[in-house]
């Protein structure tokens, strides 16, 4: 084989061009995120893990409050010793971020010291902390609950008036959207207040680990640290309870295969005693464990099970009959929590000598202390409260297109969250003067443009990173929430180079090697495609997606790591995956006869 | 002197007999007491080799004469050593030696396979000395294979004891400047395994030293045509404590070694469909796994181990299972442990240093 030619670096960011008629979408993105001549000088990658789909002009808040928020922890906050916060770029909808390392060694001497009298104090007080944390959490869902939806009455009601509360409905629009947008950047700090410090602890026993075994593979100490009873298995859990309970009432016929959640809904509706009794059991289950997105919860079109009950629903037939056959079983937590003692105590029972124990146990010791964060934080942040910051950007959406600024209240996201204050400002003004907004005229044209420069953006390959490689990569925010390394990038700069073999590679993260026919699932709308025993390759997966592991054979995905959710499920369904592969999705073809090899990370593609 | 004196049957001897039975013999004995299965089989203890030297010392002096040679007069030391072995396969056992032989011979093939006698066996030497040295200068050309005669036996076993005095092993003990009274040697006599596939396996890695795989490698028929080097055998690594199979290396084993209908092992061309073939399910890998851990939990430490797989009963046998030495010399360097636990993250925080 011809050794494939290496090209020596990645274009520049001015070498990137936005592409033809999508200039004015592009310049609706914001100044600071624009590319400009200064940023030549920095290395750049595109950050296809969280963003793997061109961004709309609202979707951009969540890259501008997240980093806004990974910064502050780490470069005020517990002052990371080698690196500051990330910068973000957008062109052609793509974010592009690069990180800021600290290198000169008295700065990081400085550095260390304030980062271990803040970050240690975190360590040894982790527990209290995190249950802080929830507290912080739960309020700012629950404030953000207690907003009523934006509306304008014709005249202001006669209590407020009686009352003398001396400001007017319209003032409430800028209110409630002041404060969503402020929860969401706040929520951001949350959810950064622990995270690098969770994932360097989990690195630290992983650097050990490979260390002391270097042919350990990383799903192994995945699951000698992943928690047993975790958020991230709630959903499912509920949906067995759920199926459960339908079996006990006698009203489990009611999930034919194909029947649509409203036949389901009505016909429990109309089961008197029993369906009634279902009915309230979803409302249990519902409130808050469906409140999962079937994205990463960055996309405002990542819905909620609880916006849309399909995905939960269609996998409620399977259970029920495996609870009438016998088969359903519960997740026996004290038996898998059983099995990771005692995976941790073989290995510990192979180290060389009693320090190598020592130092085995304190760390394993630490990075038990850490994950319940790690696992749990997502459901409260990505999940829980991004989908209730959606709903209620939704329904502005909503009231703006009653008054003719949109077609459709799904446009509002195709504003950016400062052009969506202008826009609800021109409403509250027209709402007092009495006359015509502006806007219906001014934005439909707008959208318009804006909708179709995503679908032209999405046509398009962009290149993985911009700008001059560095020699090292240090940063461990990149290195722990990107896994970027300098050799995976050397890696990015010779695919493009590599003949187009019958193999892709990714994450070994579950093992066993099955063939099968690949189903690939680009959205949730497609998830009905899966047949029993299919393999199922997608971009992502989460937790909403969970209820469909009981039908494939296998599962590949382009992006996440060894623990994934993707990884985390097929590792307790038995199932083989490779994750974090790429390019899956568009080198595999649907219905390709495939054979996933999860134990070395291997898809090789038959025909 | 009785024959307890000249014999020792495998679940009777452990580690601990070594001096009397050698390091492959202490091995197999305490594999067996373990519950590990081993092809049924009895040692020629040192006391028989002793005898014999004695034997053919009365007619003209024997170690003597290797004593008196030095380290550097290899011309007369391979006079002196063909000499030595041409007087020791001329010289017939003792009387009551053969005896005991021919019983336990006659005994083994009984409980081993009633009905079949005489018993197809192996017969290989097994040395007193230490591990490094055993590697050293015993070589795998005192293992006879396919030994189905009681006179033949006889033959081996003297060739066994024989080997003590090539010139290899004359010159290592001469250069070690090891005493003659104190070398023996015992020899095994095993019942021959009709390997359907066979290899070996180290339980941790010999390329990273890794102790939580276990790497196998394995071939169709016999273990000579792998040992030999003439098969590239196929090659897995399976996680010790998991059973994951991160390696799979399937390789084309266009060659097997089998028993010769003339005596022996000869060499056959693999079948065309078997050649791609994986010549272990992953059930048996498991097995294998299994053992493996086990052996080494028994010794409490790494171990490198022969294997084979009976042919009819499909049953996994030890053939032999001896300490990893490469890896084990490099243990017990541990980083210092940090007194706070906390600094641990500092691996990751800090940056290069």
């Amino acid at each position: 084989m011809n050794a494939p030619l290496k090209p020596r670096e990645f274009p520049l960011p001015s070498s990137v061009k936005v592409i033809s008629g999508t200039e004015r979408a592009q310049a609706a993105y914001p100044y600071p995120i624009q590319f400009s001549a200064a940023d030549d000088r920095k290395f750049w990658f595109y950050n296809s893990m969280h963003f793997p789909e061109p961004m709309s002009a609202f979707d951009m808040v969540t890259a501008e409050a997240a980093y806004c928020a990974l910064g502050a922890v780490n470069t005020r906050v517990h002052c990371l010793p080698t690196t500051l916060g990330i910068d973000h770029r957008i062109i052609n909808g793509r974010v592009y971020i690069g990180g800021n390392a600290v290198t000169d060694p008295e700065e990081i001497v400085r550095r260390t010291t304030e980062f271990q009298k803040r970050a240690f104090y975190y360590y040894e007080n982790w527990e209290s902390l995190y249950a802080q944390w929830k507290q912080k959490m739960l309020k700012l869902i629950a404030d953000a609950n207690a907003m009523a939806d934006p509306a304008l009455p014709e005249f202001e009601p006669l209590e407020h008036v009686h009352a003398g509360r001396g400001i007017a409905s319209n003032h409430d629009l800028l209110v409630t959207y002041q404060k969503t947008i402020e929860g969401y950047f706040r929520m951001w700090h949350h959810h950064f207040e622990f995270l690098l410090l969770g994932y360097g602890a989990y690195l630290t026993f992983f650097g050990f680990c490979k260390k002391a075994f270097p042919e350990i593979t990383d799903q192994t100490i995945a699951r000698m640290v992943a928690g047993i009873d975790a958020e991230i298995f709630r959903p499912d859990d509920e949906l067995r309870r759920l199926a459960r309970c339908a079996v006990e009432l006698g009203v489990d016929a009611h999930f034919r295969e194909g029947a649509s959640v409203e036949d389901i809904l009505r016909s429990m509706r109309e089961s008197g005693e029993a369906g009634r009794r279902w009915l309230e059991e979803l409302q249990i289950s519902r409130d808050p464990w469906f409140n999962i997105n079937v994205g990463d919860g960055f996309y405002h079109y990542h819905r909620s099970w609880n916006d849309d009950l399909s995905m939960a629903f269609s996998a409620l037939p399977g259970y029920a009959r495996s609870v009438r056959a016998g088969t359903l079983p519960d997740r026996q937590v004290g038996k898998l929590r059983d099995e990771r003692s005692q995976l941790i105590a073989d290995y510990r029972e192979l180290l060389a000598n009693e320090e190598e124990r020592a130092t085995y146990d304190q760390m394993i010791g630490l990075a038990h202390r850490v994950f319940p964060y790690v696992e749990g934080h997502k459901f409260y942040c990505e999940h829980w409260y991004t989908n209730l910051f959606f709903n209620k950007i939704r329904s502005f959406g909503g009231l703006l297109s009653t008054h003719g600024f949109f077609a459709d209240a799904e446009d509002v996201f195709h504003l950016t969250h400062y052009e969506l204050e202008t826009a609800i400002i021109d409403l509250m003004n027209a709402w007092s003067s009495g006359s015509q907004p502006r806007g219906p005229a001014y934005w439909p044209p707008i959208v318009a443009e804006r909708k179709a420069a995503i679908i032209e953006w999405a046509r398009h390959e962009t290149p993985p990173a911009l700008g001059p490689i560095p020699d090292i990569i240090d940063d461990p925010a990149i290195v722990m929430l990107w896994g970027i390394t300098r050799e995976s990038l050397d890696n990015w700069l010779s695919a493009g180079a590599a003949p187009d073999g019958n193999e892709v590679r990714g994450f070994a993260a579950s093992s066993g090697v099955v063939e099968g026919i690949a189903r690939i699932v680009r959205s949730v709308e497609e998830i009905s495609r899966l047949q029993q025993g299919d393999i199922l390759v997608c971009q992502v997966t989460n937790p909403t997606w969970t209820p469909i592991f009981q039908k494939i054979r296998a599962a590949v995905s382009d992006i996440g790591g060894s623990m994934s959710h993707a990884a985390i499920v097929a590792r307790e369904y038995g199932l083989p995956a490779v994750v974090g592969t790429g390019n899956a999705t568009s080198k595999i073809k649907d219905g390709q006869r495939i054979r996933v090899d999860g134990g070395r990370g291997i898809v090789t593609l038959l025909h | 002197m009785s024959a307890a004196h000249y014999i020792s049957w495998f679940p009777d001897i452990g580690l601990a007999d070594r001096p009397k039975v050698g390091g492959k013999g202490g091995s197999l004995g305490e594999l067996q007491r373990a519950g590990i299965d081993v092809p049924p089989g009895f040692v020629v203890r040192t006391e028989a080799f002793g005898e014999f030297i004695d034997a053919l010392e009365q007619r003209s002096p024997l170690r003597a004469r290797v004593d008196a040679l030095a380290a550097d007069e290899l011309d007369a030391m391979a006079a002196v050593s063909s000499e030595l072995r041409a007087r020791m396969q001329e010289t017939p056992l003792p009387p009551a030696l053969q005896q005991a032989i021919r019983d336990a011979y006659e005994r083994l093939g009984e409980s081993a396979a009633p009905g079949r006698v005489p018993a197809a066996v192996a017969v290989r030497s097994s040395a007193t000395t230490e591990d490094s040295a055993d590697a050293s200068f015993a070589g795998l050309q005192d293992t006879y294979l396919w030994v189905t005669q009681a006179d033949s036996l006889m033959d081996k076993i003297r060739s066994c004891w024989a080997s003590l005095y090539s010139l290899e092993s004359l010159s290592y003990r001469r250069r070690q400047g090891i005493a003659e009274s104190t070398v023996a040697m015992a020899v095994v006599v095993q019942i021959m395994v009709d390997a359907r596939t066979a290899g070996v396996m180290f339980t941790r890695s010999p390329i990273s030293g890794d102790r939580s795989v276990i790497s196998i490698e394995g071939a169709w028929g016999l273990g000579s045509a792998l040992v030999s080097g003439e098969v590239t055998p196929d090659h897995w690594v399976v996680a010790k404590i998991t059973g994951e199979i991160p390696v799979r290396e399937i390789s084309d084993k266009a060659l097997r070694h089998a028993r010769s209908p003339a005596g022996g092992v000869e060499e056959l061309a693999v079948e065309e469909s078997m050649r791609r073939e994986p010549c272990l399910s992953d059930e048996e890998l498991q097995s294998l796994r299994a053992i493996g851990r086990r052996v080494e939990r028994h010794y409490g430490r790494p171990q490198d181990i022969e294997w084979a797989i009976d042919r009819h009963t499909q049953r996994i046998l030890l053939l032999q299972s001896r300490p990893e030495t490469v890896w084990s010399n490099k243990d017990n360097q541990a980083a210092a442990r940090p007194t706070d636990p906390l600094l641990h993250v500092m691996n990751v925080f800090g940056g290069r240093r």
